[in-house]
């Protein structure tokens, strides 16, 4: 085994800001917006890089898919502690039709190029929650999965994943190559500590396109419209259940 | 009055006089160059002072300011990575409200800045620090000062307390301390000031005597006001030596590392302040505490000087820690205001609140320019003597922090008022401000004697000659003043065919130029009418530092637009709006200081306020009769 874990860290819109839709509908503001690492991808380096500090893995490949300043998201993974960094280059009109299939062909070659023993990933990011991409990787690459991991233990050539479901949690046991996504309540992401970011400057970032691995990124997919959530309208105070039964009868609810 | 004289000069525009006001044609030839040093070595005589001196002789040197520093991208980009994760700690793991509460910040916290990294920003890589630039260190600065106590913690240890050792130490000296003191493991502290030696540095009374076998110093006295005072391991000390000079004895002042591990030190109880107050602030006694001779700091004697350059080096991160404070506010309070309504509006449509939130605007922006233009000036090569320029940015940030938090608070009415909100926490820990690092009154001496006794130099040839009676001299010198009065074309080389300002701010370079101008002729009378004895003339010294200080304000503020404007950088409209706004200001209150300053004008109220003080402390009291009282 290569001992080697690639985790995929995707680069949106941080989690504080006020998301505005753009006036023509088409998308969200992302121009001048503070843009940061998503959070479940946080949760995933750091899971790799604590399998790393107990010695149980050898290396950690951070791997991002986007322009020039996905570098930065990778940056900060190196800075967390990954080894070294993938940037996976995809710009302009590419971009923005960038889906969850398209990443998850890439990730699945970049696994069997690096030959590596496990992908990371978050669960799903925030801009889209698409809570696809994982999925798909283990199933281009014919791979087991341990998705929505709250808790995950290597024994030997298996990993024994526990899984946040709808029920409560789940228990499984996995074979070696598998990819695994993070939930919540898997760890608590370290701090990128100064002297850290200063050390991640040497760590090395390779350029690689998507041709390269053999992925086109046509997308099957087209964005008709984008709009804000409804306002939330102001509720109506009755005074007797017998008001509270004709207005729903009103209002068309019963 | 003062609308006479503002009228006055605007109307001047019209006359046209076509001719160069000052006598003193020296341009500023031949800017010694000094050798560029690698390192921050310590130099014992006079540097290269920077911009500001100049302008006490009307002459504005735009090299030295114009274009506004830049760092290259490889550092921008080191910076926003290194933003990222404080800013984030800062959100999320300080409770500053619970530190201001129990007086303490939590060891947890504390921990989590050492492993950040914050305790060693400038310390050199080789030691163990992150060697940031000034500029990036100013930087870090704005996030920093969220929290008060924090931001005191960590600027009483790097900023002055391991300084010393960093600016003027020897080798070993740095190899042995500057490992643990950048990894937090030890924290430094400052020991200047005495009970009886605040802004009088110089007159302390702690003693290091020499040991018989000349291998330690024994030091003895205490220390009042020592931020991390508490827990510091290792302290820069000032004590007075003897030294032999010419083969004459003298008590000069010396600086020493001292560890705690020496033993003999005792720290007192942690005052109870008003803010900062997370902030460990105490008394610590030396009591014939062994300090071998290889910890002085420096020569022996010397001590005086690196204390001054080390209190200098801190100063100018005041500036942005300030922007960064009110940045913060502005948020904050325009959310309120923009939706709390009263008479059926929203707070923000009532013009007494624009205008506050037009004055925080502004204040950031004088603020954070002045703070990087001085930061870009001290990180070039040939380490330039920006201590003049630091204070200002100190003198202006302090006092103009003090009045935005105010403001803020009044707009928020009684809800400011309360524990509930943190205004009132962020007025109390911004009290501090003028106090400390250099009263402001202090430095504004130093900044009014310093441009004067350059420019004193450069005049003391004509006065001599004017004191003789020179009276060709002297009649080109009412000539002189006869024409200033209806100045018009001044060119000073900031606007025109060679200009370093943009052509959209012509305006504000216009009257920065005039206010240069007038500044300088200023300047030379009051040598003219003092001499020596201005050093005793507060007053009126009080109103040249103000002036200058606005002329640095004004020139950070074009500096730093024109570049914003050649880039393109986003919403530099709204930059060219605050510059004009602010060169406005600083222009209409320049010209009713200057006028303040010229002997006989009804403005100079000074002999009227120096009777009201005198009659105050003969009684020490207030002296009127009560209105009530009767004489029948």
């Amino acid at each position: 085994m290569s001992g080697r874990v690639l985790v995929g860290v995707k680069r949106v819109i941080d989690y504080a800001v006020k998301i505005r839709v753009k006036p023509d509908n088409s998308g969200v503001v992302t121009d001048g917006v503070k843009h940061s690492m998503n959070p479940f991808c946080e949760i995933a380096v750091e899971e790799a890089v604590k399998l790393k500090e107990k010695k149980l893995i050898k290396e950690v490949v951070a791997v991002s898919c986007g322009p020039q300043q996905a570098q930065e998201t990778i940056r900060t993974a190196l800075a967390m502690g990954a080894d070294r960094g993938i940037h996976v280059e995809v710009s302009g009109k590419d971009y923005e039709t960038l889906g969850p299939l398209h990443v998850s062909k890439i990730l699945a070659a970049l696994a069997k190029k690096e030959e590596a023993q496990l992908v990371i990933l978050g669960k799903q990011a925030i801009d889209d929650d698409c809570n696809q991409t994982g999925q798909m990787t283990a199933a281009l690459l014919d791979w087991p999965q341990g998705t929505f991991a709250s808790e995950v233990s290597l024994e030997g050539d298996k990993i024994k994943v526990v899984r946040e479901i709808d029920g409560g949690l789940e228990t499984i046991k996995i074979n070696t190559p598998a990819v695994l996504t993070a939930d919540l309540r898997l760890n608590t992401p370290r701090y990128a500590t100064l002297p850290n970011i200063m050390k991640a400057k040497k760590k090395k970032i390779a350029n690689v396109k998507p041709a390269d691995l053999g992925v086109e990124l046509t997308s099957r997919l087209e964005v008709l419209r984008v709009d804000e959530p409804p306002q939330r309208l102001a509720g109506i105070k009755v005074e007797t259940v017998g008001d509270l039964v004709s207005k729903l009868k009103e209002t068309g609810k019963i | 009055m003062m609308m006479n004289a503002n009228r006055l000069v605007v109307l001047s525009k019209y006359f046209q006089s076509g001719q160069r006001l000052l006598a003193c044609n020296v341009r500023h030839a031949g800017k010694k160059v000094q050798q560029v040093q690698q390192q921050r070595l310590f130099r014992t005589h006079c540097r290269q002072l920077a911009y500001a001196k100049d302008l006490f002789l009307g002459l504005l040197n735009k090299d030295e300011v114009f274009p506004y520093p830049e760092v290259g991208k490889e550092e921008q980009d080191e910076i926003n990575q290194l933003v990222a994760p404080v800013e984030k700690f800062f959100s999320e793991e300080v409770d500053s409200a619970k530190i201001d509460r129990e007086a303490k910040i939590p060891e947890e916290t504390l921990k989590g800045l050492k492993e950040l990294g914050l305790f060693g920003l400038m310390v050199p890589e080789e030691y163990g620090g992150l060697g940031l630039s000034n500029t990036m260190y100013a930087r870090l600065a704005e996030i920093t000062s969220l929290d008060g106590s924090i931001a005191v913690t960590l600027a009483a240890h790097q900023a002055i307390g391991l300084k010393g050792i960093l600016i003027a130490g020897t080798e070993a000296q740095k190899q042995k301390y500057l490992p643990k003191l950048a990894s937090g493991e030890h924290i430094a502290a400052f020991c200047l000031t005495e009970p009886g030696s605040g802004s009088d540095a110089a007159s302390i009374q702690t003693r290091a005597t020499l040991s018989e076998d000349g291998k330690h110093y024994l030091i003895n006295g205490s220390k009042i006001w020592i931020s991390n005072g508490g827990m510091a391991d290792i302290m820069t000390v000032f004590a007075r030596t003897e030294v032999v000079v010419d083969g004459v004895k003298k008590d000069k002042i010396s600086a020493f590392i001292v560890e705690r591990a020496f033993g003999g030190i005792t720290s007192g109880k942690p005052e109870d302040k008003l803010g900062i107050r997370g902030s460990n602030t105490c008394e610590v006694s030396f009591d014939n505490v062994p300090v071998p001779v290889e910890n002085v700091i420096g020569e022996v004697g010397g001590g005086f000087k690196i204390a001054m350059n080390i209190l200098n080096s801190g100063r100018f991160s005041m500036g942005s820690s300030s922007a960064g404070m009110i940045k913060k506010l502005i948020t904050m309070t325009s959310e309120y205001a923009a939706t709390r309504k009263q008479f059926n509006k929203s707070l923000s449509e009532f013009g007494m609140i624009q205008e506050k939130f037009a004055d925080m605007a502004l204040s950031a922006f004088a603020m954070e320019s002045m703070a990087y233009l001085t930061a870009g000036m001290m990180d070039r090569p040939g380490l330039p003597d920006c201590s003049l320029e630091a204070a200002m940015v100190k003198v202006f940030s302090s006092e103009r922090a003090w009045i935005c938090v105010s403001e803020a608070l009044q707009v928020l009415g009684g809800l400011g008022y309360t524990k509930n909100y943190p205004y009132e926490r962020y007025l109390r820990d911004c009290r501090i401000l003028p106090i400390f690092e250099g009263t402001n009154e202090v430095l504004r001496m130093y900044i009014a004697l310093t441009g004067m006794q350059y420019a004193g130099k450069i005049a003391t040839s004509k006065i001599k000659e004017m004191k003789k009676g020179n009276i060709g001299l002297a009649v080109s010198m009412i000539i002189k003043k006869a024409m200033s009065r209806t100045t018009s074309s001044v060119d000073l080389g900031l606007t025109g065919k060679d200009g370093v300002v943009h052509p959209s701010l012509k305006e504000s370079a216009k009257k920065l130029e005039l206010s240069v101008t007038h500044f300088g002729w200023t300047v030379e009378t009051l040598l003219y009418r003092f001499g020596k004895t201005i050093v005793d003339e507060q007053i009126a010294l009080k109103r040249v530092a103000d002036v200058l200080i606005n002329l640095y304000a004004m020139t950070a503020v074009l500096s730093r637009t024109s570049r914003s404007i050649s880039l393109g950088l986003k919403k530099h409209d709204h930059e060219i709006l605050l510059t004009n706004t602010f060169c406005d200001e600083a222009f209409f209150r320049n010209n009713y200081m200057l006028v303040q300053l010229q002997k006989h004008t009804p403005e100079n109220d000074e002999a009227n306020i120096k009777k009201i003080a005198a009659a105050v402390f003969q009684n020490r009291s207030y002296i009127c009769s009560h209105p009530l009282d009767r004489t029948f």
